[in-house]
């Protein structure tokens, strides 16, 4: 059976499960049609050029796994940023764990999208913002029709989120072929802060696709701050799209931190609706082995005076394979736009590959965009300069990449994650370094 | 100039025509409209081609009949119809006007502007003076003392009667037959073209420049240029083109080659000015050219073009750095105005070790046109030290018209730089003023400050053609004001 008949008739068994009469039965009955026209991306479609999905969706894939899977908090404590206090939404293939996750509905909802989707007290906030920015796409519409469970985050005026928000999906690898469908809503309202930590992580070695949809709503003067961290194994793949629709002087920051799984497309998608924006995307990717990791970005500026900022810093070793491709599109009547865009690679290794397109679309004329994009490799002098100060050439190297990748490492603003990250980069490139960056 | 020289250049000129006796007196000789493996026989043999030439172009029509029509350009036009053209026409020796006082004002005022000389405007706005027509190719000047440094430079139909063996080797190597639809369709039915070959170790000691032109209504131009430098040889070539206004759209779909052997090197320089169409977007040119040269080991390439006219412009010059340490350049100014549009870039292929390339590309949006800068740095995994700079810079008048980069950038070797940087500006408030205060009237500022964003390639051109680039891009934004 091919993965378009599985999911078809997959799906007609999902329709017998759930409530019919919903406002959002309509729309996965919608999507599952857009699905059935578009199919999964081809390489021959210029935005999946550089990478084939081929090999991902040739599985017969078990989409509802088993109701309970035991995990107790010592077996995912390392994923989780635990130093800090944070709520968490935490999911077990792809179902929600109740006596892993800290939720509230005190001042604000941090829940789960399967009560917002059918408790009709949600019902307002879901009519007027789930699926309204997803765009048309065969992957995005797949998950419309499939997507029961997620985040859901609403939260409203003038509310400063006084700790980061996690949201974890773990894999157990009880079935042998998984895919999930995640499903986040992000409503800020007008004045309010949150910080939001998101991870993919598989447990063991068995196959696992994700793909997964988050929808961000920034009201104004809403600030968003997101990091996702994957640092997955090979045997996980991650389809990521998120959109984010700003308001007026609304800031929105989604720093993406690559350094592992099999495939790993990151689709950020950003539509500025308002004046005096500010969009934030930054990137680390760090790869080995034969990782694939794809960025695709879209900034969409539809408003005057605003202001988009892309900084992704990328190195590949061994087999490696990075994907940079981004975009800024200013409409005509968004004047005085400042739009800034810059991806630095470097490829450590002959057979590392690194594919890059930064595109501008410009219809405005009173405008400062620009972008920049270089490939090199590291400073064979500073190399020499701190091995002729006895620095050992694996940590001489791994100081030239932390300062390479540092400018993005600063404008994280949680320090635990910085930390974390740090560390991960360390152990990454197999070092020790003890000093906080 | 004056009288007496005109007289005697027209003299010069009709005697010219005599002595090479391009083309014998007949009328307009146009074949059956539209496209055919009929019409592919008749017009090679109207030119007499052996039966090899034949049959590539033979091959070359039956990919293209398997071939669609690529799309994925980001202009818009209405797709030409090539059954409806007419894929042959020789010279016709009547001329369109008697005098120049017949001829379209508009088209005098830019003449004069470009300070094109009485003669040249004549022949350029079809006065009764047949130098320069369609598809056939013109006496060459200076055919002797080419000839006595073994160069060759001539048509390339000539070329195919008199110096098969060179064309067979060379012609399709760069461009296959099937590498794109307008690379198949120029394939099967090209009409003429000029062929140059530099023997090793020659320096050219001229420009060589052809002057293309569409001279008559409904007449596709299907261009063969094919440029040879061998070893350690070096020349620079010019191309030139003007059209004079006409209503109906025209398709324009050249191919040319060229080749640098070890250590030589090729200067390719274009000026394209074809009609642009009007200010509502009606007519104009499509023009749909593919470029490309090879380069060996040592040897440089480097294509200069200043693109102004064409309704609608999708060209990308490449280059192929086949051999080690091999040089290629690309140096662009894309002026689109009105209702232009413009995708054009360039691609640079690393194969060789130590291969360098630089991209300047500056494009110019104006009016309600569209601009696009679309080019590919690919290094392959045996370029080692491969470098490449790219920069391209866009500078928007008004807020209507739009500019556009789609660069691609794609790297296995760890050892190569690649540097690539591109901004998207306007002209600056200050800057006028500044220019104002000091008694430069805005339209002239603006002319100033283009002529300074464009000078990096300006620069690039020989000196006659920058004179001529340089009141082109005057003439093609004027009006755009405001």
């Amino acid at each position: 059976m091919s993965f378009k008949d599985h999911i078809l008739s997959s799906f007609i068994a999902l329709e017998n499960e759930v409530d019919t009469s919903s406002y959002v039965h309509e729309l996965r009955n919608q999507a599952i049609g857009e699905f059935e026209k578009l199919g999964v991306p081809q390489r021959k479609e210029e935005a999946y050029k550089y990478t084939s999905l081929k090999a991902l969706f040739n599985k017969d894939y078990c989409l509802f796994p088993k109701k309970e899977t035991a995990i107790s908090y010592s077996d995912i404590k390392k994923y989780l940023v635990h130093q800090i206090d944070s709520y968490r939404v935490i999911f077990i293939d792809g179902i929600y764990s109740s006596h892993l996750s800290q939720t509230t509905h005190d001042k604000f909802d941090v829940c789960l999208m399967s009560s917002a989707l059918s408790n009709p007290k949600y019902s307002n906030v879901i009519k007027e913002f789930y699926n309204k920015l997803a765009v048309k796409d065969g992957l995005v519409s797949l998950n419309t029709a499939f997507a029961k469970e997620g985040a859901y985050i609403h939260i409203g005026k003038n509310i400063i989120v006084e700790k980061p928000i996690e949201i974890v999906y773990f894999s157990t690898g009880n079935e042998a072929q998984l895919m999930t469908q995640p499903r986040n809503l992000v409503v800020v309202g007008e004045n309010s802060q949150v910080q939001i930590i998101e991870r993919h992580q598989s447990l063991n070695d068995n196959a696992v696709l994700t793909n997964s949809v988050s929808e961000i709503f920034a009201a104004k003067r809403a600030l968003v701050d997101w990091y996702k961290i994957q640092n997955d194994r090979l045997s996980a793949s991650l389809i990521d799209h998120t959109f984010a629709e700003q308001k007026d002087n609304s800031e929105v920051r989604i720093h993406t931190f690559s350094f592992g799984g099999k495939i790993t497309r990151n689709n950020l998608n950003f539509y500025q609706r308002g004046e005096h924006c500010n969009s934030v995307l930054n990137g680390v990717t760090i790869l080995e082995g034969k990782q694939h990791v794809d960025h695709s970005t879209l900034v969409h500026h539809t408003a005057p005076n605003c202001e988009s900022f892309q900084e992704y810093k990328q190195i590949f070793d061994e087999r490696a394979v990075g994907v940079f491709n981004g975009k800024v599109l200013v409409d005509k009547i968004a004047q005085k736009i400042n739009a800034y865009q810059q991806n630095n690679n470097i490829l450590i290794s002959d057979t590392a590959t690194i594919n890059a397109k930064p595109q501008l679309e410009i219809f405005a004329d009173d405008v400062r965009c620009s972008h920049g994009c270089t490939i090199g490799q590291l400073d064979e002098d500073a190399m020499f300069y701190m091995q002729a100060r006895g620095i050992p050439k694996k940590e001489a190297r791994a100081l030239l990449m932390f300062a390479f990748a540092n400018s993005v490492l600063e404008t994280v603003k949680i320090p635990e994650i910085k930390t974390r990250i740090t560390k991960l980069i360390a152990m990454k490139l197999g070092v020790e370094i003890g000093f906080d960056m | 100039m004056s009288k007496y020289t005109e007289e005697q250049l027209e003299k010069e000129l009709k005697d010219k025509e005599y002595e090479y006796g391009f083309y014998t007196d007949i009328k307009s000789d146009k074949i059956p409209i539209g496209l055919s493996e009929e019409v592919i026989r008749i017009i090679s043999a109207k030119k007499n081609e052996p039966q090899w030439m034949l049959d590539w172009r033979l091959e070359s029509y039956r990919i293209f009949m398997q071939m669609e029509e690529p799309d994925w350009s980001n202009v818009k036009y209405d797709k030409p119809d090539l059954q409806s053209i007419s894929y042959y026409s020789a010279p016709n020796s009547k001329p369109k006007y008697d005098s120049l006082d017949e001829v379209d004002p508009e088209l005098l005022e830019t003449f004069k502007k470009l300070g094109i000389s009485l003669d040249e405007q004549k022949k350029l706005a079809g006065v009764a003076m047949d130098i320069v027509v369609d598809s056939v190719s013109v006496a060459t000047t200076f055919k002797e003392t080419l000839a006595e440094k073994g160069i060759i430079f001539c048509p390339i139909s000539e070329a195919i009667q008199e110096h098969p063996e060179l064309v067979k080797k060379y012609l399709g190597t760069v461009i296959p037959q099937k590498d794109n639809y307008y690379a198949a369709l120029n394939s099967a039915v090209f009409s003429d073209g000029s062929f140059c070959y530099i023997p090793k170790g020659v320096k050219c000691p001229m420009e060589l420049s052809t002057y293309f032109r569409i001279n008559e209504g409904g007449t596709g131009q299907f261009e063969r240029t094919l440029v040879i430098a061998d070893e350690g040889s070096y020349v620079s070539y010019l191309e030139g083109c003007t059209a004079p206004s006409r209503d109906e759209n025209q398709l324009h779909a050249a191919c040319v080659e060229l080749i640098a052997l070890d250590d030589a090197e090729i200067k390719y320089s274009t000026v394209q000015n074809w009609y642009p169409g009007n200010s509502e977007g009606k007519g104009g040119v499509f023009n749909f050219v593919t470029k490309r040269g090879l380069c060996e080991k040592n040897s440089k390439i480097s294509w200069t073009q200043v693109e102004t006219g064409s309704a609608v412009t999708w060209k990308y010059p490449s280059c192929i750095l086949k051999g080690d340490n091999s040089v290629g350049e690309f140096y662009s100014i894309a002026v689109t105005n009105n209702y232009q549009q413009a995708d054009t870039g360039t691609k640079m292929i690393h194969l060789g070790k130590n291969t360098k390339s630089t991209i300047i590309s500056k494009g110019i949006s104006a009016g309600k046109s569209q601009n696009s800068y679309r080019g590919l740095v690919k290094v392959g995994s045996r370029a080692t030290n491969a470098r490449n700079f790219s920069q391209c810079d866009s500078l928007l008048m008004g807020n209507e018209c739009g500019a556009h980069t789609f660069p691609y950038i794609e790297n296995s070797n760890s050892t190569s730089k690649i540097e690539h940087e591109a901004t998207t500006s306007k002209i600056g408030e200050d800057q006028i003023f500044y220019c104002n205060q000091r008694g430069i009237d805005t339209e002239k500022a603006i002319a100033l400050i283009v002529n300074g964003f464009s000078k990096e390639v300006l620069n690039k051109l020989p000196m006659e053609f920058a004179v001529e680039a340089q009141k082109l891009l005057e003439i093609s934004l004027e009006g755009s004001v405001g």
